[in-house]
């Protein structure tokens, strides 16, 4: 793990160095003398070697100082800060959702295999799979904000001021991310637990006596969760990507709004944290993956 | 494979088909002038001569929405085919001589692959600049380690197997045995991801589109018609939604084909 963050973080930060332009120029402007610009330059580090400013880079970075932005005049930090809280609870509220609508949906599917819920699923399932999160939130807006009047599209509330609003709007966007990501999850869910009852060690379950429920219950559950675990964790990346689109449909002040404020400003201090941000979201929890499936099953090794 | 009673792949055949129709179609006729303004038919709601209504500047909505999905379809396929001719080729030759260079080769696709792709793309956007052509390569480029990946664990898999030690016993080379013999074998495997990368495409292209960062005005692009569209949702809410039609189509389309064809939704 650790050498991969190493790598991401290299490579976002050798990405932003091969940018055509000088950000000494930008941050000039009118003011540009020759003179000025070897100044400016000696006192933002510039002058050094790549492999050196990328070390300072990093280093402050663990520590929490990510440099200052070109536009907003204040340290990347500050103007992260508000941000961030919004993209965190949206994502992790669509991670919620998606978990708690999958996980019950496809245990109960299988369970009735077959059944008249499980006809209208497999029927229906590809056709949520392909909704765009964006146009589902931008359908919600429609539906719910300006037909049933029960969000004010564009009115998202600081998490401040009023804690529940602020919930309750994010509610919205949370459900357009997660119904897309949920029915992939049920449907793995559900054919990993049907392949599971072909297996000899159901048989014999259901030769004791066991009813459907109490085997996939008590025998089944536990070996088919292990790739749904590791493909729950890998969502939890997509739908930080995909709030960033989410977020724009909603006008939530977020860190997706903030990155492409920064993208049409060439703010690279900003652009390149957040995305360094996210990657290391994905790459921990791609860890954490491991780590839970491990514990649900002790024959897998961490290597 | 017994794809004539595979539902999936029935279904996909025929909702990709007519899309496919509509959007050859599309390229020599539409009912009106994509970008024909008309001050008379401002948001006409859908009717005879218009079916699915007309937008702000009195635009023929479904002339725009054939414009627009082939737009988006012809990026989608662009992008795929950049992604897996270089993945193709990558992967097999890393999966084929394995050793140091597949070792760094691997760690890098690792590390790409680690970002979603619509943030990689949104960077390489940052870098490079917005349009039509640095969309497709941008995300042609993104979608190389995925396919290289696939490519490399079959070419590996597949180079111990009787056939390839039998081409090589009748003096084959490497380069015609991977992609004579080898690459015809692991053609049922890339299929499905290659509709499921197609799809990712799609999406990538109609978000980016819709953020205003990815084509530019002149082309027309189904993200950019819902950024539009989403204005108007109160007055002309018929423009919205028969703009995420064709994007759920196209999607829609793909998915079945390559739930059809076996591969795993949504794991690329």
């Amino acid at each position: 793990m650790a050498v991969t963050l190493l790598l991401i973080s290299l490579l976002a930060f050798l990405a932003f160095q091969l940018i055509p332009g000088d950000p000494v120029t930008k941050l000039l402007g009118s003011d540009y003398t020759p003179e000025r610009a070897e100044a400016l330059r000696e006192e933002m580090g510039l002058n050094r070697n790549v492999l050196v400013r990328y070390w300072d880079w990093l280093s402050g970075f663990v520590t929490g100082d990510m440099g200052d932005s070109y536009n907003y005049g204040m340290s990347v930090r500050q103007v992260m800060a508000g941000k961030g809280v919004v993209t965190a609870a949206l994502s992790l509220m669509a991670w919620l959702l998606v978990i708690a609508i999958s996980i019950p949906l496809g245990i109960t599917l299988a369970r009735w295999q077959g059944g008249r819920l499980d006809r209208v699923f497999v029927a229906m399932n590809q056709v949520f799979m392909a909704i765009p999160p964006f146009f589902l939130g931008i359908l919600f807006t429609y539906v719910f904000g300006l037909v049933l009047k029960l969000f004010v599209p564009g009115g998202a509330v600081s998490p401040r001021d009023d804690f529940w609003g602020f919930l309750g709007y994010l509610a919205f966007p949370a459900l357009a991310i997660a119904i897309p990501k949920a029915a992939m999850v049920t449907k793995l869910l559900r054919s990993s637990i049907l392949n599971q009852m072909g297996q000899d060690y159901v048989r014999t379950a259901y030769s004791r006596g066991n009813s459907r429920w109490s085997v996939i219950r008590g025998h089944v559950l536990r070996n088919a969760i292990l790739p749904v675990v590791t493909f729950v964790a890998m969502t939890l990346a997509d739908i930080v990507a995909g709030s960033i689109v989410v977020e724009q449909v909603f006008a939530l002040p977020g860190l997706g709004r903030l990155l492409l404020a920064s993208i049409g400003n060439r703010d690279y201090p900003v652009v390149q944290c957040i995305v360094v941000i996210i990657a290391f979201i994905v790459v921990f929890m791609n860890y954490l993956a491991d780590v839970v499936t491990q514990y649900i099953d002790p024959r897998i090794r961490l290597g | 494979m017994k794809l004539r009673h595979n539902k999936n792949f029935t279904a996909g055949a025929v909702i990709t088909g007519l899309m496919l129709a509509v959007i050859l179609v599309g390229m020599v006729w539409t009912p009106y002038d994509p970008n024909a303004m008309n001050g008379r038919a401002k948001m006409l709601a859908p009717c005879l001569t218009h079916p699915l209504g007309t937008d702000n500047f009195g635009r023929d909505i479904l002339s725009r929405v054939v414009e627009g999905a082939g737009a988006t379809f012809l990026i989608a396929a662009a992008t795929v085919a950049i992604g897996l001719f270089a993945g193709l080729v990558i992967g097999g030759v890393t999966g084929w001589y394995g050793g140091w260079l597949d070792e760094i080769v691997m760690r890098f696709n690792d590390a790409v692959t680690a970002f979603p792709s619509i943030l990689l793309a949104l960077v390489l956007i940052a870098l490079f600049g917005s349009g039509k052509y640095k969309i497709i390569i941008a995300l042609g480029v993104l979608f190389v380690p995925s396919f290289a990946r696939i490519v490399r664990a079959e070419v590996a898999r597949q180079k111990s197997l009787d056939y390839v030690a039998s081409a090589r016993l009748m003096g084959a080379g490497d380069m015609r045995i991977l992609f004579l013999h080898i690459l015809p074998n692991i053609v049922p495997v890339l299929l499905p991801s290659v509709a499921i990368g197609f799809n990712n495409a799609v999406l990538a292209e109609a978000s980016m589109s819709y953020l205003g960062v990815g084509v530019r005005p002149p082309d027309a692009s189904l993200g950019r018609m819902l950024n539009e569209a989403q204005g108007y949702l109160l007055s002309a809410p018929w423009y919205a939604l028969s703009t995420g039609a064709a994007i759920i189509l196209l999607i829609l389309g793909f998915g079945l084909l390559s739930e059809g064809l076996g591969g795993e939704n949504g794991a690329a």
